[in-house]
């Protein structure tokens, strides 16, 4: 089983999109990794420099609405070749946040004033995830920690390493 | 109480349901494209899952970027058209035969009232505008789909989207689904099903039903859907007059697929859309929709007509009214995309490719193209697009362009302004 967590990556904007996760031209690559250097690169964001804010980043911070547009999951997969397996927002688009769990990834819906406070926190920020007793706690200026609840099922897709794992056995 | 027509499909259709708030449901049509399913064919290939559950259920259709403009592109298509052969799917359409797979596949009868279809896009929803549950799905979906005949799906909760009024001239679908995502917002209805209804939705063609059911995705919303009646009978009809002793027949049947009158919705809206002005969207997200009067002047550089929103014949009707005896702008270059080969020929014959051509517009094959930046028609940076496509995200087009949605009349109209303007003037 993952493990989940390590330094935040903080995103203070709603409804980013597919495209500005990964631009339709890298659509071309028929293999995750080559995605890679790609994450990222259309983000409207001022002062976000993809190369060097991302290096180091396990997790994914932002607002409301995150992966909305199109269903590629290779939006998905650009995180997960850049080793960040968990984005923690307000809300996420429907074929984003389950393109996550099918990858046996998390997306973590938290309330405002949650995501308010994991904000407030600085800029370096270690996170770390128990997915048991479903608990954030994220380590900054100050420490702070906060419960989650995950859907059963989605839960299950990462327990079972995603959906094709899940639904071989069961289908 | 009464049930939504999308409880009905998922009750029909139900396999598994593995949690309270999810359901597996079994699905009859999987539709694949050269963009999202190579990497699901070679993942199941290297796991020693080569296979399908119904070749008959698959259908399969190179549209993105097509003729390959490169060797990337080329394996993608190679892939799919091996996988295709390999696995016996009949339903293959490549270079010559195919169009964008959001109107091809309707086109070919491939959609029926209460079906479930899923597609690796995410404008797989403009299928909903048969009375189908119809969703765009990710990579790891698409493959469970292909190898199991089944998805999941959160419990649907409906939005009722009543449509009232009448639309003035020079007004269309694309204005009313824009003025909706508008009032609704990017994200207003995520998870949850729009079901089109009232007098201006059962007066629309199925082409402007697929147009409205197409943006469906742009509120967030898992699957647009109108109530299949006549006009969706009289669409199908050569593809299912074996199957019904009349037309009137598939029109009462295609009833079991109606919401109960006392069915539950979890939000109720109606759009009186009497007073509704051409819609154009002014920012980087669909919702940034404004009157096309407040838009007037605003300089472009290329028109782009076509794609799954815009690219059928009703769409080519309407912006060859406009062009006709007319030529755009010099500061202007303009595209126009037929969606399929279908309604190419039925332009050519109708005498609208003439009329395009003679305006000035460059035609090409029918194919994604433009829309999303991976093949021609690519903005350059600084770049103003009138475009008849469903996305204005930033870099959509190409990196550093800038997109405006619109309808066929408002994109021929400001082709030849060379700036965005009221098409009113125009007709």
């Amino acid at each position: 089983m993952k493990t989940f967590g390590g330094p935040a990556l903080f995103l203070d904007r709603s409804d980013i999109n597919t495209d500005e996760i990964i631009p339709a031209k890298y659509l071309t690559e028929n293999s995750k990794s080559a995605l890679k250097p790609y994450i990222l690169e259309d983000l409207k964001l001022e002062g976000f420099d993809p190369a060097a804010d991302v290096k180091n980043a396990g997790v994914v911070v932002t607002r409301s609405n995150f992966g909305c547009g199109s269903s590629r999951e290779h939006a998905v997969w650009v995180f997960e070749v850049n080793d960040i397996n968990v984005v923690i927002g307000e809300s996420f688009a429907r074929i984003f946040r389950q393109n996550m769990f099918n990858c046996g990834m998390l997306a973590i819906e938290l309330k405002k004033e949650d995501i308010d406070t994991l904000f407030s926190l600085g800029k370096d920020v270690m996170i770390s995830i128990d997915l048991e007793k479903e608990t954030i706690t994220a380590k900054g200026s100050r420490e702070f920690t906060c419960g989650f609840s995950l859907n059963s099922f989605d839960r299950d897709l990462v327990m079972a390493g995603g959906w094709l794992a899940y639904a071989d056995k069961k289908y | 109480m009464g049930k939504t027509i999308t409880e009905k499909i998922f009750e029909a259709h139900q396999r598994d349901v593995p949690s309270d708030n999810n359901v597996v449901l079994d699905i009859d049509v999987v539709m694949c494209h050269e963009i999202t399913t190579p990497i699901a064919i070679n993942d199941l290939h290297e796991r020693g899952m080569d296979r399908v559950f119904d070749p008959k259920k698959i259908k399969v259709v190179i549209d993105h970027v097509t003729p390959s403009k490169d060797s990337k592109t080329a394996t993608q298509a190679k892939i799919l058209r091996d996988w295709a052969r390999r696995q016996h799917i009949k339903d293959f359409f490549d270079v010559g035969a195919n169009g964008v797979c959001h109107a091809l596949f309707p086109e070919k009868g491939f959609i029926r009232p209460g079906y479930t279809v899923i597609m690796g896009d995410s404008h797989t929803c403009t299928h909903g505008a048969f009375g189908a549950f119809a969703a765009g799905i990710g990579t790891t979906d698409l493959e469970v789909g292909i190898l199991k005949g089944v998805c999941s799906f959160r419990l649907p909760e409906t939005m009722k989207i009543t449509i009232t009024g009448e639309l003035c001239k020079g007004v269309s679908a694309k204005d009313v689904i824009l003025k909706v995502i508008k009032e609704l917002t990017v994200n207003g209805a995520t998870d949850k099903v729009m079901e089109f209804v009232g007098p201006v939705v059962d007066k629309m063609s199925m082409e402007s039903r697929m147009t409205l059911c197409n943006m469906a995705i742009e509120a967030g919303a898992t699957c647009g859907v109108c109530l299949p009646d006549r006009v969706t009978a009289e669409y199908l009809w050569p593809f299912i007059k074996d199957e019904y002793d009349s037309l009137e027949a598939a029109v009462a049947d295609f009833r079991k697929w109606h919401s109960d009158t006392d069915a539950g919705y979890v939000v109720e809206k109606t759009f009186d859309v009497s007073a509704l002005v051409p819609q154009v969207t002014y920012g980087f997200k669909p919702d940034e929709v404004k009157d096309v009067t407040e838009m007037a002047g605003t300089r472009i550089d290329q028109v782009y007509m076509g794609s799954c929103t815009n690219g059928r014949i009703e769409d080519l009707r309407a912006g060859a009214a406009i062009l006709k005896g007319r030529t755009i702008a010099p500061t202007v270059r303009a595209i126009l995309s037929p969606a399929t080969p279908k309604v190419y020929n039925q332009a050519m014959e109708e005498g609208l490719i003439k009329i395009f051509m003679d305006a000035g517009f460059c035609v090409t094959n029918p194919t994604c193209g433009a829309c999303l930046g991976m093949s021609n028609g690519v903005l350059a940076a600084g770049e103003v697009c009138a475009s008849t496509t469903n996305r204005n995200f930033n870099g959509r087009m190409g990196k550093g362009g800038m997109v405006h949605l619109m309808s066929p009349v408002s994109a021929a109209a400001a082709a030849v302004k060379g700036e965005i303007v009221d098409p009113r003037e125009f007709i």
